[in-house]
């Protein structure tokens, strides 16, 4: 295989909270990511799933430099992105762009479509000629499904699929070879959802980019990912290739995340419901569980997972868990 | 009689830019004891209706039509009356259950508040009733967990605390609007199975108001589809999951990304975007983004009506999926209400 564009190594992102007052001043450590390891290739999709809290949108912007790691390296061809200083990374930053959840918050509801587009631009070629970056803009449009003659309207003036669009142009705009797709269709209608993940999975295909595509839900990194990683309190459960995953979930975590997403069939929801098993809410943040992080809320636990951290292994095919008992579990869809 | 009858019941926002008929003319009633779900995609109208019913709309919404519940017109009742009703027999669990709850009263307050004032009931009473009613939603501890703070709880906790509220006074009808959205995926799983129990086993009825079909299959046993204000499909769960006959419903269905799907199938999205409700194309208003549209769209679509009640508002055969071929006289001008004239066609399709 190619040599990987983006090598994420043993990455952590704490965020301290202070609490108390003034007399009673205490620190508390969230570890928010807590050393995530994998590499991206040219071309290629990884998506990251997980339930809020997981970390999955702390580690994507710790990735982009938008959040400083407490530990670990970003190696992007070759170069560590941590080590950078804040001129050097932004001039890197033409190579690697995001598309935000909420398609409507993320535009400047006073500048046009166009503006919005063409903005980075402006930013990192200053000298370009307007009308090359006018028909730059159009193109865009045209790229991602929007048509050109509405090149001034507002933000307002679309829906929230056409905002999403636009904020896909923009990220497109400069030509990356990586883009990290933060939950970009959570916000948007079902119908519309589909529009955009196709629409997203057509543009790398065309543009040769690799993508990061956060979600909360496996059924919708399922249409697009080439592999996915699952997190759970800051750390990667499993990472397994697309078929591997939605054939034999490795992880628990995982197999509970793939039930608990409903099926739109009276039937099967009825027959479902009898099999879903995972209970309870995910521990504080501020005091994960020891040993095993989803430990408290797994079914196969015993007593090692307690105590024992288990480490993101690999399997004999290739595919990573990160669980004392993958090898006995049979989660078989 | 159903529980409550909604007849012809339309509801109009002014706004800067115009009048805006979010909902346009709608009939539905809902029974005894069962669970009603509206479905829509945003914009549909799906929760407008159910704030004209319980007399909640904003400042600038005004709502015509009628809604008998038990033989009372809600539409017509002063908000003395209405109060009266609101949470003691008609109650609701909004989609936030971040916001809906006060952050500066303890849970305990905020429960027993319900029930001192709809049934007369002393504190501790009140008090006991409320905790009867955590542990009914599976709330662990609730003696202890009941003099916390909102804060305290999380998501799907306090959505919880929400549904306990909602049933203190023992409703006849529930209406949740989408109650499982703003929590996660494996959470909601868990809402929704609790919503469908707390239904079953009480004679209560509800109606479920979400985008979310999973949930509608799970729980619902009647489905009304909304597309920019009107109803387009209504049948028994089984009718619309399995047989949809409009186009609308089918697109819908399909576009849902399945666990249970092939890993080649592709993901079939409904082109095109929501019509603007302040320039609905004239016709069918899901035309412009209709796979199966023909010439006859132009004009209003028949509502058609089986014997079992199931409806479709489209030019095709609810049986055969041909296209009829007469079509139906337009609908009646409804007389007393501002309607609406549809535009011109809007010019702006998105491919």
């Amino acid at each position: 295989m190619s040599k990987p564009v983006l090598r994420v190594q043993d990455l952590a992102v704490n965020f301290i909270n202070q609490t108390g007052g003034i007399f009673r001043r205490r620190e508390r450590v969230l570890r928010a990511v807590n050393g995530i390891s994998f590499d991206l290739h040219a071309s290629e999709t990884l998506g990251i799933v997980g339930e809020s809290g997981s970390g999955k949108s702390t580690l994507a912007r710790a990735i982009l430099g938008l959040i400083k790691p407490s530990r670990g390296r970003v190696m992007w061809r070759g170069d560590n992105l941590t080590e950078l200083d804040e001129e050097a990374l932004r001039q890197k930053r033409k190579e690697f762009q995001i598309v935000f959840q909420d398609p409507i918050a993320s535009l400047d509801p006073r500048m046009t479509a166009g503006d919005i587009i063409s903005e980075p631009l402006w930013t990192f070629y200053p000298n370009m000629a307007t009308v090359q970056v006018e028909e730059r803009a159009r193109g865009m449009m045209k790229m991602v499904g929007l048509l050109p003659n509405q090149i001034n309207r507002y933000p307002h003036e679309f829906s929230g699929g056409q905002c999403q669009r636009i904020g896909i142009a923009r990220a497109l705009v400069l030509n990356p070879r990586l883009v990290i797709c933060d939950e970009p269709v959570s916000a948007l209608d079902v119908s519309i959802q589909a529009q955009i993940i196709n629409l997203l999975k057509d543009l790398q295909k065309k543009l040769g980019l690799s993508l990061i595509f956060v979600a909360h839900d496996l059924s919708i990194v399922k249409h697009i990912s080439d592999r996915v990683m699952v997190m759970y309190m800051g750390s990667a459960m499993e990472l397994s290739t697309r078929e591997a995953l939605y054939q034999k979930p490795l992880h628990p975590y995982t197999s509970a995340l793939m039930k608990s997403v409903a099926i739109p069939d009276p039937k099967l929801a009825a027959a479902a419901r009898q099999d879903s098993w995972l209970t309870g809410d995910m521990p504080s943040p501020y005091d994960p569980p020891k040993g095993c992080v989803f430990h408290t809320r797994c079914p196969y636990m015993v007593k090692r997972c307690e105590a024992d951290v288990p480490a993101l292994r690999h399997m004999e095919d290739g595919n990573r868990v990160a669980c004392h008992r993958a090898e006995e579990l049979d989660l078989a869809i | 009689m159903a529980l409550l009858e909604v007849r012809d019941l339309t509801v109009t926002f002014d706004t800067q830019e115009g009048k805006v008929c979010a909902v346009d003319g709608l009939d539905f009633n809902v029974e005894t004891g069962e669970t009603l779900a509206i479905v829509g995609e945003s914009g549909a109208g799906k929760s407008q209706l159910m704030m004209a019913i319980m007399g909640l709309l904003a400042e600038n919404g005004s709502a015509s039509g009628s809604a008998m519940f038990k033989g009372r017109d809600l539409m017509s009742m002063t908000p003395k009356e209405l109060n009266r009703i609101r949470g003691a027999e008609i109650a609701m669990i909004f989609q936030d259950p971040m916001t809906s709850l006060n952050p500066y009263l303890t849970i305990e307050k905020q429960m027993t508040e319900v029930v001192v004032h709809h049934q007369g009931l002393r504190r501790d009473e009140a008090r006991a009733h409320a905790v009867e009613m955590l542990r009914a939603v599976r709330i662990p501890d609730p003696e202890e967990r009941i003099k916390q703070y909102p804060h305290e709880y999380s998501g799907g906790m306090r959505q919880r605390v929400m549904i306990a509220m909602g049933l203190l006074c023992a409703p006849d009808l529930l209406i949740a609007d989408e109650p499982s959205t703003a929590l996660d995926v494996t959470v909601q799983a868990q809402i929704t199975q609790l919503i469908g129990e707390l239904g079953e086993k009480s004679n209560m009825s509800m109606i479920l108001i979400t985008h979310d079909l999973a949930a509608v299959a799970e729980i619902a046993s009647r489905v009304i589809v909304m597309y920019a204000g009107e109803v387009v499909e209504t049948g028994t769960v089984n009718d619309i999951f399995y047989r949809p006959c409009h186009p609308y419903t089918q697109g819908l269905l399909a576009s849902v990304p399945r666990m249970d799907s092939s890993l080649d199938d592709p993901l079939r999205a409904i082109p095109g975007n929501p019509p603007n409700l302040q320039d609905l194309p004239a016709g069918c208003r899901f035309r412009d983004r209709c796979v199966k549209a023909v010439d006859a769209c132009r004009s209003r679509p028949p509502v058609q009506v089986q014997d079992d009640g199931r409806t479709s508002r489209c030019f095709l055969d609810m049986m055969t999926g041909e296209v009829l071929e007469v079509p139906v006289s337009e609908e009646p001008e409804r007389s007393g209400t501002e309607v609406l004239e549809p535009q011109a066609p809007a010019s702006e399709t998105v491919k």
